[in-house]
């Protein structure tokens, strides 16, 4: 079981103290935020992509390449690589790249993107942003699988004997994992390759997340990649931590209520109550998060969002303290004591290379 | 043994509403039309749902007390809908009810269109508002429309004349229900296979 956090890279506006970062220094921040993930024993870091203010990670494996190099066993990620508006020979170029530069350490979350005008602003339509993500995924698969690709599809120009450099490290591509919030298609086509698949699991109650894992598991079983509970299953979550419960509800309120996406909507209590955050102790952020497996199935990645909403960087950095310290620790334990053995961890870049190398059995 | 279930949204703000009171009307007119042996009538407030209403704007999501409101909306055989005109439209709470629900949350669904207002002369907002919102929500309002002014409750020839167009438009809404198959809950989360949508399709 992989834990780790994701961060949106917004930049928001601090409603305690009415203090805006700069772009420079929400960048510093996310870089100085995954360090410290690192540093307090979580396994990920993923980093959003963004095209548009207030958002800062216009370019992720800059971003991961330059955290790569001062880190040593962090696996990086992103949430999400869009597969719709990047070109995919370009997502193959540059993730192979960080492959090589990172020692292995890279595997990538696979989205829509839900903001229409970024799309015409790379020559696309958000309406087409299904048949775009079947598209360019089939091709991104083989430009790191084929060495040379003779490919012609509808959203891009046609290749011919074109070889997609470097090639991925070991000849063993990333691992995929794909996004969805709401489209059956996303989870099918997961389910078909036997990529991951990844609930964002915030804001929104899980209700909405089960039926599309469900989804997902049958048919990764439908298209024989393994039994539903083998499915590579990743969750989102959102945490803020104190020591004693009061403190964290007291801190917190004001960056909840003013929050983008959900501020000056339903109280605390009431989205606390109906979606998968949990404000609270130690305790009570590791009672919520066992919970998770009861809804879900047996999964392999959780990851939370810790640092959006205007939070200091200081604050943040204390709560992937208690994070990493207090909860993961605890979680990591009692899940893998429920996990029954047939369940796989989710493939990293070491686990892959061994099963390439290793004959088949026949 | 056959059972139909009629969705009955009232808008009304005030407590007692004229709103609500030709809901009722609509409702009973309708369940005496319709020759099944049980009707179910939800009937749903949406005063008492209006922080639910625009928290679901603010989140994208509903509260479960909104939640079990949309599901009976949408798994109902029937919808009478019926609104107090406010600035020459329905009310605002009324078109946000409307916003939050699904797409095709109302796909085909029968809807009896009702509206109230303190004179006569807004009556035609039935024609003007209401039917291109359920248009575009792709429902099937029945022709007769209902629209009770203050002068309408006001004496019993007068009442008289708004029942015979109450038992008109329920005739109407009954006959659709009638004629159409129960309605039955979807499975959300369908796909066509990877494949075909590979292929394109």
């Amino acid at each position: 079981m992989q834990f780790g956090i994701f961060t949106v890279g917004d930049v928001t506006t601090d409603p305690t103290t009415g203090v805006t970062p700069s772009e420079h220094e929400r960048i510093k921040s996310m870089v100085r935020i995954a360090l410290k993930a690192e540093e307090v024993g979580l396994d990920v870091f993923a980093t959003g992509e963004h095209h548009n203010p207030p958002f800062v990670p216009s370019s992720p494996t800059t971003m991961l390449g330059f955290i790569a190099a001062q880190t040593k066993t962090i696996q990086l990620s992103t949430s999400t690589t869009l597969i719709t508006t990047n070109d995919p020979v370009k997502i193959a170029e540059d993730f192979a790249m960080l492959q090589h530069l990172s020692g292995g350490r890279v595997d990538l979350m696979m989205g829509r993107g839900n903001t229409g005008p970024v799309y015409p602003w790379f020559g696309q339509d958000i309406r087409q942003g299904i048949p775009l993500a079947i598209e360019n995924y089939a091709l991104l698969r083989r430009l790191w699988r084929e060495e040379v690709v003779d490919w012609e599809g509808k959203f891009r120009t046609p290749l011919q004997g074109f070889t997609s450099t470097p090639r991925p490290l070991d000849d063993v591509p990333p691992f995929v994992w794909h996004g969805s919030i709401r489209s059956p298609e996303i989870a099918e086509q997961a389910a078909y390759y036997g990529d991951g698949f990844f609930a964002n699991h915030i804001f929104w109650p899980k209700e909405h997340f089960q039926q599309l894992i469900a989804f997902y598991r049958k048919r990764y079983e439908h298209y024989g990649h393994g039994k539903a509970d083998q499915a590579i299953v990743g969750l989102g979550g959102q945490a803020f931590i104190r020591g004693k419960s009061q403190d964290a509800w007291h801190e917190f309120r004001p960056y909840f209520d003013n929050a983008p996406v959900y501020g000056h909507g339903p109280s605390l209590e009431d989205f606390t109550e109906q979606t998968p955050l949990t404000v609270g102790s130690p305790q009570e952020v590791i009672d919520k998060t066992l919970t998770f497996r009861e809804h879900f199935g047996d999964y392999q990645r959780q990851l939370f969002l810790m640092d959006h909403a205007g939070l200091p960087l200081k604050t943040v950095l204390e709560q992937l303290d208690l994070l990493g310290e207090q909860v993961v620790p605890v979680l990591r334990k009692e899940l893998a004591a429920m996990r029954p053995e047939h369940v796989p961890d989710a493939p990293t870049h070491e686990s892959l290379k061994a099963a390439k190398d290793q004959p088949a059995v026949a | 043994m056959t059972a139909r279930t009629i969705a009955v949204v009232t808008a009304g703000l005030s407590q007692p509403s004229s709103t609500r009171l030709l809901a009722e009307r609509l409702a009973e007119a309708t369940r005496a039309a319709l020759a099944v042996d049980e009707v179910g009538v939800e009937v749903i407030e949406l005063r008492d749902l209006a922080i639910d209403v625009t928290n679901t704007m603010l989140t994208g999501f509903p509260s479960p007390r909104l939640r079990e409101v949309i599901d009976t909306v949408t798994r109902a055989d029937a919808l009478i809908a019926v609104t107090p005109v406010f600035t020459a439209s329905y009310s605002g709470l009324f078109k946000s009810f409307f916003d939050v629900l699904d797409n095709d949350a109302l796909d085909g669904k029968p809807v009896l269109l009702g509206a109230t207002g303190g004179t006569e002369r807004h009556s035609l907002v039935l024609d003007f508002a209401l039917r291109p919102l359920f248009a575009y929500l792709r429902a099937t309002p029945v022709a007769t429309g209902v629209y009770a002014a203050s002068s309408d409750w006001g004496s019993v020839s007068a009442t008289g004349a708004l029942q015979q167009r109450v038992e008109r438009a329920a005739g109407e809404l009954a006959a659709l229900v009638s004629a159409a198959p129960e309605a039955k809950p979807e499975d959300e989360f369908t796909s066509v296979p990877f494949e075909q949508l590979l292929a394109g399709n």
